[in-house]
């Protein structure tokens, strides 16, 4: 029986989030957490291969004690087991530090066939770290899956670019970033949902993964962030009220004096 | 609504999930589907996954065990989104519980644990074109042959026919006894000479399917007799005795959802300068509305836990449950509509759809003249005078 981890990650819920004024990042501890919307498809495609072929699925995810609800229900869906990576020392990581812990917990649930991750957060929606994981793990990265099969010991993944779709055959073990494009997603089981009490993510902190300092957090994240601020509304729309000649001729006048027209 | 049902924490988590399906797999499409007329099989698929098809089925056979309650808890949520998608996963609980409550061993260990995993849905045969309401009168005939029965006769309006893999079939293997004389099948798909007749075209419920079905010198295995020969009317009755509850359970989600949809319209809708809610005819209609709704619930819930209790007889129960909730549910229903006035009666809006489901509900699963027949004979038994 073969092995697939899925990293996935919590991700504030649209409005939710406040932002550390101090360090420029947000601050997830205080943010309702939900799935990174993109991770749901790659979860599919994973348990979809366990479906088939008998794979164990193990979900990972780094963030806060508050991942938990959240991993709770992804074993809800069907995964096999889960990890929350945590540790204060985590805090503040760009997507390089963050696939330096990811690569490093990686490598302890090795040996592993396939690493599968949603192709971006809506949160960062960078799309790094799927690559920079597999280039620290010195596997091969393929990106923008739409499909993936497993057929006599080897993968075949649909891929999409820009210029079109491509067929990749590859042996394990590789990293695949999932576009979220996908026809259906499975819902949790109620048997599972049901049992949730009694099931626990297994910590992995720093003390097992055991990461210098100076490479992860805050202090190991080459990405400087010059300013992340929230939405605030700086100015209000006009509505002009009156007859249609009135409000054209008003409109025309804005115009020329915003110097739209002449 | 005004009144909190008091919930055990799992069947919460259980309605939340069946929600959650309800949002993501029906509620966009459930328009759709009734007006093609279309059976779209993933919503299944995702009630299979979710192990909602394990429900009643026992533990011991890969399912959760549970009892009528739950199973009503999971069809009126369901209905709630659409009764189509609801009647197609009521009825596969319809042709399980003949197997649940009558199969042999082997007869659960072949088919239970494949039905608990949504992967083979069921289909419950009783009705035929001169049997109806006087089920008695069923015409289909099982005639032994060796290590055989051979099957002939017609089946009408099944629900499920042709997307069903497994079919109790209600027929008379001694036709000279009458209703003495009639026994229960499971029979397959692809089973030898069975087939499965013309879709219907229905009034409502129009995202489940409706077929005949044929048994033309069909052979079965005679280890698919249900019980022992004679049984057939036994079976049938006890199961329909389960099911109603089903039904009433149906009706309370169509009558939510369509007390939902006209009330948020009533409290919108402006004539004469305000919500049309702000009228008295209008408001004691929902009031009235709400008590029809509520005490139907309170109604199913209660024989649900009757039965549940481990109740030996409760026929007369099952179809108050059922005839009740579904008398109440057509009017609800028509009522929802009067109170949108013209937007209750296009099909860009869901209420018709809901008066166009509730109909059948007074017709299936024994009439609800039918059902006033059982209750008024149990309650002659109650009084002896």
């Amino acid at each position: 029986m073969g092995r697939i981890v899925v990293c996935i990650k919590g991700v504030p819920k649209p409005g939710t989030v406040k932002v550390d004024k101090e360090t420029h990042t947000l601050r997830r501890e205080s943010a309702e957490l939900i799935l990174n919307p993109p991770d749901r498809p790659a979860l599919e495609v994973a348990l979809r291969l366990k479906d088939q072929t008998n794979f164990e699925v193990i979900a990972i995810s780094m963030g806060p004690p508050n991942m938990v609800p959240l991993l709770q229900k992804v074993y809800a869906l069907g995964v096999d087991d889960i990890y929350l990576i945590s540790d204060r020392a985590f805090a503040g990581s760009d997507t390089l530090a963050t696939s330096r812990i990811l690569a490093k917990a990686l490598s302890l649930l090795s040996p592993f066939d396939l690493v599968v991750m949603g192709a971006r957060s809506i949160d960062g929606e960078t799309g790094q770290v799927p690559p920079e994981t597999a280039s620290l793990l010195n596997l091969p990265s393929i990106t923008y899956v739409k499909e993936l099969r497993f057929v006599d010991g080897k993968f075949i993944a649909i891929r999409e670019d820009d210029f079109g779709e491509e067929e990749v055959e590859f042996s394990p073990a590789a990293v695949v970033s999932i576009v979220p494009e996908i026809d259906y997603v499975r819902p949790p089981s109620l048997k599972r949902l049901l049992s949730l009490k009694e099931i626990t993510p297994k910590i992995l902190t720093n003390a097992e993964l055991n990461l210098d300092e100076a490479s992860i957090g805050l202090s190991g994240s080459p990405t400087q962030v010059a300013d992340v601020f929230e939405k605030t509304l700086v100015s209000r729309g006009e509505i002009f009220e009156g007859e249609p000649d009135e409000l054209a001729e008003k409109l025309i006048e804005v115009l020329k004096e915003k110097g739209f027209l002449a | 609504m005004l009144i909190e049902f008091p919930l055990k924490e799992e069947h919460k988590i259980m309605i939340d999930l069946i929600k959650e399906i309800g949002e993501t797999y029906i509620k966009p499409y459930s328009l759709e589907w009734d007006e093609k007329e279309a059976y779209d099989a993933t919503p299944i698929k995702a009630l299979a996954q979710a192990d909602l098809f394990g429900l009643i089925i026992p533990k011991e056979y890969g399912g959760l065990g549970f009892g009528t309650f739950e199973m009503c808890l999971a069809v009126e949520w369901l209905s709630y989104f659409c009764a189509g998608v609801s009647t197609t996963y009521a009825a596969s609980f319809l042709g399980a519980y003949p197997i649940i409550l009558f199969g042999s061993k082997e007869q659960k260990e072949r088919y239970l644990p494949s039905i608990a995993k949504g992967e083979k849905l069921c289909a419950f045969a009783l009705t035929e074109p001169q049997a109806g309401s006087d089920a008695f009168a069923i015409k289909a005939t099982a005639k032994k042959d060796g290590d055989f029965y051979i099957l002939n006769g017609i089946k009408q309006w099944i629900t499920n026919g042709g997307i069903a893999d497994i079919y109790i079939v209600i027929a008379l293997t001694d036709p000279a006894k009458g209703a003495r004389g009639a026994s229960a099948f499971i029979v397959e798909k692809g089973d030898p000479g069975f087939v499965v007749g013309k879709k219907e075209k229905k009034l409502g419920l129009r995202a489940s399917v409706t077929t005949d079905l044929i048994f033309n010198d069909c052979r079965i295995p005679k280890d698919r007799l249900i019980a022992r020969e004679g049984m057939g009317f036994m079976v049938a009755l006890k199961t329909l005795d389960y099911a109603r509850c089903g039904a009433g359970a149906q009706a309370l989600g169509i009558a939510q959802a369509a007390l939902e949809v006209s009330l948020k319209h009533a409290k919108t809708r402006v004539q004469f300068g305000q919500p049309v809610y702000q009228f008295q005819a209008v408001s004691h209609t929902f009031a009235e509305m709400a008590m029809r709704l509520s005490s139907a619930r309170a109604l199913v819930y209660s024989v649900c836990q009757y039965i549940d209790s481990g109740a030996k007889d409760f026929s007369g129960a099952s179809a108050m449950a059922k005839c009740f909730a579904t008398d109440q549910a057509m009017w609800i229903t028509e009522r929802a509509i009067q109170m949108m006035g013209g937007y209750g009666y296009m099909r860009d809006y869901p209420v018709q759809k809901y008066f166009r489901d509730a109909k059948c509900l007074q017709i299936y699963e024994g009439t609800n003249e039918i059902q006033r027949n059982v209750i008024a004979r149990e309650l002659a038994k109650w009084i002896k005078v």
